[in-house]
């Protein structure tokens, strides 16, 4: 990248007398803002494409024929231009935007949610008229209207900028809002009954310059001034989006998101940004649960964690550290997670822990696969896509994928069981039969040949060089065992391809990073490579490897666990196989949950105790591309429920053990020194502004040998705004909108002062850098730098240098040096072979996930909850038609396990052979069909008994008998 | 009264087929939803987004920039009576009201029997003949109370149905083209041919 901008020659213009130094390309009004020249804008918005909709920008430009009037949105700069964007010319025509922009805005500012933080009052105080000459009467709508379940519009107060029409089509691909009508009768509005009901609807009201585009879950709650706000990162899924976590009165209000270059560009999805609420809720829990009798009831922290502690430890000392087992995870925050891992290992001495839920990946695969970043897939050229669908369980990574294909030329090459949301942008898009995937990717590396055209002509986009895959888990009705292979095979094929984990649970990575799954210590080594290196730090390490949650539930139905620990773990929702989870929660023995809420399996548990959760804590989180980044409390937990870690300590410490940490601080530290993969990454650095955008773990960065690729606005415009428009995102700033640069702001909310919101910023996280330092540390040549820093530490970790002995603290400390234990590389893994052949009777069950389900935070978001709406099977038309049903019939569907009676589609996205249900939708559904035990799981369509049940069987064998 | 039917449908595959992108082919298919029900319903604006891979919103934003496009049923014939400045020196307004009494309804207003729609209209630049009316944007020059009576009579009766097609049909220029002159697209009947 730096050769890159030292051969570029920049284009100097004259800003207000001032010479300025720009980017060829750039648009003027980013070169002015990035000079520290703020022009007044509603339409522009760095992240979308210029339109010139409002005037506002309008400044006196000289091209060399003299000054004129120009929109510096829709201008690129040139050599030698000169700009006034104060002389009495702009500031009339300035005047003259806001006045016309003024006629119809009713000026209800004191009933506006924006009123304090509204670009359209700031910028009328700094620029407007003062007084307006329309008198007659405004144009008058009825006051908001629902565009969706979440949106409501004030078409009075719309101005007509474009942004949030734009936004829907450009960037969420979802052009379901419009304008609608024309000249003084335009308005933005849907299609009559066909609700804005997109997934990243809430950005329109977070880039809405003014009140007329409304959250329904923030409407009237709270006044900008009343805000106070902390900068985190959401844990809804995996991809990290960084934003702004906003309280009034110590309640969680609003989301917004923050622009951080490498992840999330300032969006967010519905889920992330609204399920605030359920921090909110009524029904979290407040104090510890231990059961009496049928009942949980309210205790004492004292006496359940005793309870806790008489119960695993008489389990153990019976029975055998191996019987007991701690299960989930992915909730907690990396430091929670490693000090449950600890504890695991140490105190209760097993090795059966899982954060995943047989829901994801081997934690093998997932750890040792060679990984991507974001950026790196964008950027890739051709990714292939193995997994679920993206945009239903990582929204803004397919708002990423999307920008890079729609904008940017990526190809991506689709290999599902089922059409995806993805699909219709994919240049090859390839369908194989549950279980298939492997056989599927073998033929496409192979050039496709005897495989038939599609995947042949697929196969031809992908060249000949390592290709970015991401991979992930498609369907719940399959074992991941074939994508495994799959992935084996690519990287067989391909030598140096990398992947991007597609798991979705919020810190699942972290939680594998900290040695959360079976045979895993922390720093992603194996429990072989690590065993030296930990009982030095750690004292003691169980002897065999453990089981997954698979394995877990399966010995505890056979009455081999007789402890289990869930940590926020909803094994009877979330767990592929409900029959399974249902056993193994039965026979158990002694089940404690830690959990925000009651959830179905928490009621069974013997002790629950109530934990923080998002918001109501700090760490650090960890998103799919191992991307580390803070979360800061915002509000206090409710009740007396406390942070995980802190449950960890005192649980060990009432059975006789010190876990040797009373900080996260501490903990961290002990990350840095025991973790090898993040080697380097010490609490220093993680306070440091660079880190703002989070920071690459060594590990990670090996395989990225050359830094962090180049995002795609960087190729763009190199060394283009992103650096401006960063330090402007970040809070303090006025995160919502890069308005909040206005020099004078009117009183309105927190404060933004351009680069000085990056700097106050850091000084809340006590940074030790100063704000230039912050502000370059994102420009695109100093993303290699990044890489530099901490290559010292890559090789340590992964070459097995010597970087200090681990120790743990309580643990006696050796002076001696050690090697550090190697990083975990990926292995095919042997296995069974292809899935078993499918009768000709039976379809193969696809169970993949939306992004409103059942699960815990979306039904307890009141906003959310009702977005969860569940779906029909979906069988392709012609096996509905050799099944004589009709679409939209009520049918039964048998797996081994149970019969539903269920509502079957006919769906052309669905191939012939199979059939596709939703996963975890409110009521009975895919988990109660699935055996978690088995490769794949068949199931069977019949009518339901309206005619007889013998006749329709033999009416089904007649037409499948040919 | 919905989507488009089947023979029109084989006419928007055939109208799509004409550009280099589908998108392009949107007014052409809102005039053949306009001509099978005399207005654009919400049926036919989400039929036409299927066919062109356009989300109902976008369709809708496009039709109803345009204000010929009827989003509300109109009468077989629309009757614009200009009351702009020429032709209300001239009696537009007393021929606007005369029109109303004809009519039995008020402008804005669609007969019970759906025959005529009524509107007062800013001015359709036929000032040299004022007071002047369109009936479904044919012109009538200065006319009289009586002869908008008898040309009431004669619509009702269907005797001038070949001048002035139901409300929506489209007509074409090159109907007045010699055959043979003309360089489109041969085959496709885009309209019934205005005699």
């Amino acid at each position: 990248m730096s050769e890159q901008t030292e051969v570029k020659t920049t284009v100097s213009i004259t800003i207000d007398g001032r010479t300025v130094e720009a980017q060829p390309g750039e648009l003027l009004i980013a070169a002015a803002e990035r000079a520290g020249t703020y022009i007044p804008r509603f339409c522009y918005h760095p992240r979308m494409e210029p339109v010139g909709m409002c005037r506002m920008c309008i400044v006196e430009v000289d091209t060399g024929r003299g000054p004129a009037l120009q929109p510096s949105c829709m201008i690129p700069v040139a050599e030698g231009m000169t700009v006034a964007t104060e002389s009495p010319v702009t500031k009339k025509a300035q005047d003259g935007v806001l006045e016309f922009l003024l006629i119809n805005h009713p000026l209800d500012c004191p009933v506006c949610d924006k009123g304090g933080e509204c670009p359209l009052q700031d910028q009328t105080l700094a620029f407007g008229p003062g007084e307006s000459r329309f008198v007659e009467e405004k144009r008058h709508y009825a006051k908001p209207i629902p565009l969706s379940d979440l949106v409501y519009m004030d078409r009075e107060r719309c101005i007509l900028c474009d942004r949030c029409t734009r936004f829907s089509k450009e960037v969420a691909g979802d052009p379901l809002i419009t304008f609608i009508n024309r000249g003084n009768a335009t308005e933005v509005n849907t299609f009559p009954d066909d609700p804005f009901a997109s997934y990243f609807s809430g950005n329109t009201v977070q880039i809405c310059p003014v009140g007329a585009l409304l959250a329904r879950p923030y409407r009237f709650k709270a006044r900008p001034w009343d805000l106070d706000q902390v900068e985190s990162t959401c844990t809804a899924c995996a991809v990290g989006c960084r934003m702004a976590v906003q309280s009034s009165s110590n309640t969680l209000v609003r989301h917004l998101g923050i622009d951080v270059d490498p992840v999330n560009w300032g969006w967010l999805c519905d889920k992330g940004r609204f399920d605030f609420e359920a921090v909110n809720a009524e029904e979290r829990l407040r104090a510890p649960l231990v059961r009496k009798g049928d009942e949980l009831v309210e205790t004492s922290w004292s006496e359940a964690l005793t309870a806790v502690a008489e119960g695993l430890g008489a389990a153990r000392d019976r029975h055998g550290a191996s019987s007991l087992a701690v299960l989930g995870g992915a909730r907690l925050a990396n430091e929670d997670a490693y000090v449950w891992s600890k504890l695991a290992r140490t105190v209760l001495g097993t090795d059966n822990v899982d954060a995943q839920l047989g829901d994801g990946l081997p934690a093998a695969a997932v750890l040792g696969l060679p990984r991507a970043t974001i950026d790196a897939a964008c950027a890739a050229g051709t990714v292939i896509l193995l997994g679920p669908d993206i945009k239903e369980e990582l929204p803004v990574l397919y708002l990423r994928l999307r920008d890079a294909v729609v904008h940017k030329g990526l190809r991506l090459v689709e290999l599902s069981p089922t059409e995806t949301s993805l699909s219709r942008l994919a240049a090859a898009s390839l369908r194989h039969r549950p279980g298939e995937v492997a056989q599927l990717m073998g033929a496409l590396l192979s050039g496709g040949r005897g495989a038939g055209p599609e995947v042949a002509e697929a196969a031809s986009l992908l060249g000949d060089g390592p290709v970015v895959c991401v991979l992930g888990r498609a369907s719940l009705a399959e074992s991941p065992d074939s994508a495994v292979a799959a992935a084996a095979t690519l990287l067989e094929a391909r030598p140096g391809s990398t992947f991007l984990s597609a798991l979705r649970r919020g810190n699942v990575h972290g939680a594998l990073d900290m040695g959360l799954a079976p045979g895993i210590l922390p720093g992603r080594v194996t429990l072989a490579d690590g065993r030296d290196w930990f009982t030095s730090a750690w004292g003691s390490l169980p002897e065999a490897e453990g089981l997954d949650a698979t394995g877990t539930l399966t010995a505890a139905a056979a009455g081999e666990i007789r402890g289990l620990v869930l940590l926020g773990a909803d094994p009877l929702s979330d767990f592929p196989d409900r029959d399974l989870a249902r056993r193994g929660l039965a026979a158990a023995g002694f089940v404690v949950a830690v959990d925000a809420f009651l959830t179905d399996s928490s009621r069974l548990a013997d002790v629950v105790l109530p934990a923080a959760i998002f918001g109501e804590r700090d760490g650090t989180t960890t998103n799919l591309e191992g991307r580390i980044s803070r979360l800061n409390q915002k509000v206090t937990a409710p009740g007396s429920a406390r942070v995980d870690w802190m449950i960890a300590v005192e649980l060990a410490s009432r059975m006789g053990a010190d876990l040797g940490v009373e900080s996260l601080e501490e903990i961290w530290d002990e990350i840095e020194r025991c973790a090898p993969s993040h080697a380097g990454l010490t609490s220093d650095r993680l306070r440091t502004a660079e880190a703002l955008d989070g920071l690459l773990p060594a590990a990670t960065l090996d395989v990225e040998t050359e830094g962090p690729p180049p995002t795609m606005s960087q190729v763009d415009e190199p060394g283009s705004n992103a650096a401006a428009s960063q330090g402007m995102d970040h809070l303090p700033g006025n995160v919502q909108t890069e308005e909040s640069a206005l020099g004078s702001g009117t009183g309105s909310g927190p404060g933004p002062e351009g680069a000085g919101g990056a700097d106050s910023m850091a000084a809340a996280f006590g940074a030790q850098g100063d704000t230039a330092d912050y502000g370059e540390g994102t420009t695109p040549a100093e993303g290699g730098g990044e890489a530099e820093a901490i290559a010292r530490t890559a090789d340590a970790a992964t070459e097995g240098t010597t970087v200090g002995e681990p120790s743990g603290g309580g643990t006696e400390g050796a002076a001696e040096e050690r090697r550090a234990p190697r990083t975990i590389r990926f292995a095919r893994p042997g296995g069974p072979g292809g899935p078993p052949r499918l009768d000709s009777y039976s379809l193969r069950l696809v169970a993949s996930r939306r992004l409103y389900d059942a699960g815990t935070f979306v039904a307890h978001s009141p906003s959310l909850a009702p977005l969860a709406v569940g779906a029909p099977l979906r069988v392709n038309p012609a096996d509905l038609e050799r099944l004589g049903l009709t679409s939209g019939s009520r049918i039964r569907l048998s797996s081994s396990r149970t019969t539903l009676v269920l509502v079957a589609e006919a769906d052309l996205g669905v191939p012939r052979g199979t059939a596709a249900l939703v996963f975890n939708q409110p009521g009975r559904g895919a988990a109660d069909l699935i055996d978690a035990t088995t490769a794949v799981t068949d199931v069977r369509l019949e009518t339901l008994a309206e005619a007889s049940p013998v006749g329709s069987r033999s009416s089904r064998r007649e037409a499948s008998g040919g | 009264m919905a989507r488009l039917s089947p023979e029109n449908e084989v006419l928007a595959g055939q109208i799509i087929a004409r550009y280099p992108r589908s998108r392009s082919a949107l007014i052409p298919l809102l005039h053949v939803a306009q001509q099978q029900d005399g207005w654009v319903t919400d049926e036919a604006m989400a039929h036409i987004g299927e066919l062109l891979g356009l989300t109902p919103a976008e369709v809708l934003g496009t039709c109803s920039f345009y204000e010929m496009f009827r989003r509300e049923p109109v009468g077989t014939y629309l009757v614009n009576v200009c009351t702009n400045i020429s032709c209300q020196l001239l009696g537009g307004e007393e021929l606007l009201e005369h029109v109303e009494q004809r009519l039995g309804v008020k402008a804005g207003a669609t007969t019970a029997d759906g025959m005529f729609t009524v509107e007062d209209v800013e001015c359709i630049a036929a000032c040299t003949e004022a007071p002047c009316l369109q009936v479904n944007y044919r012109y009538f020059h200065r006319i009289t109370h009586q002869g908008f009576d008898a040309l009431v009579d004669d619509l009702r009766a269907g005797r001038r149905s070949d001048e002035i097609p139901p409300h929506g049909t489209t007509t074409r220029l090159r109907q007045t083209i010699p055959a043979g002159r003309w360089a489109g697209v041969g085959a496709v009947g885009l309209a019934p041919e205005v005699g």
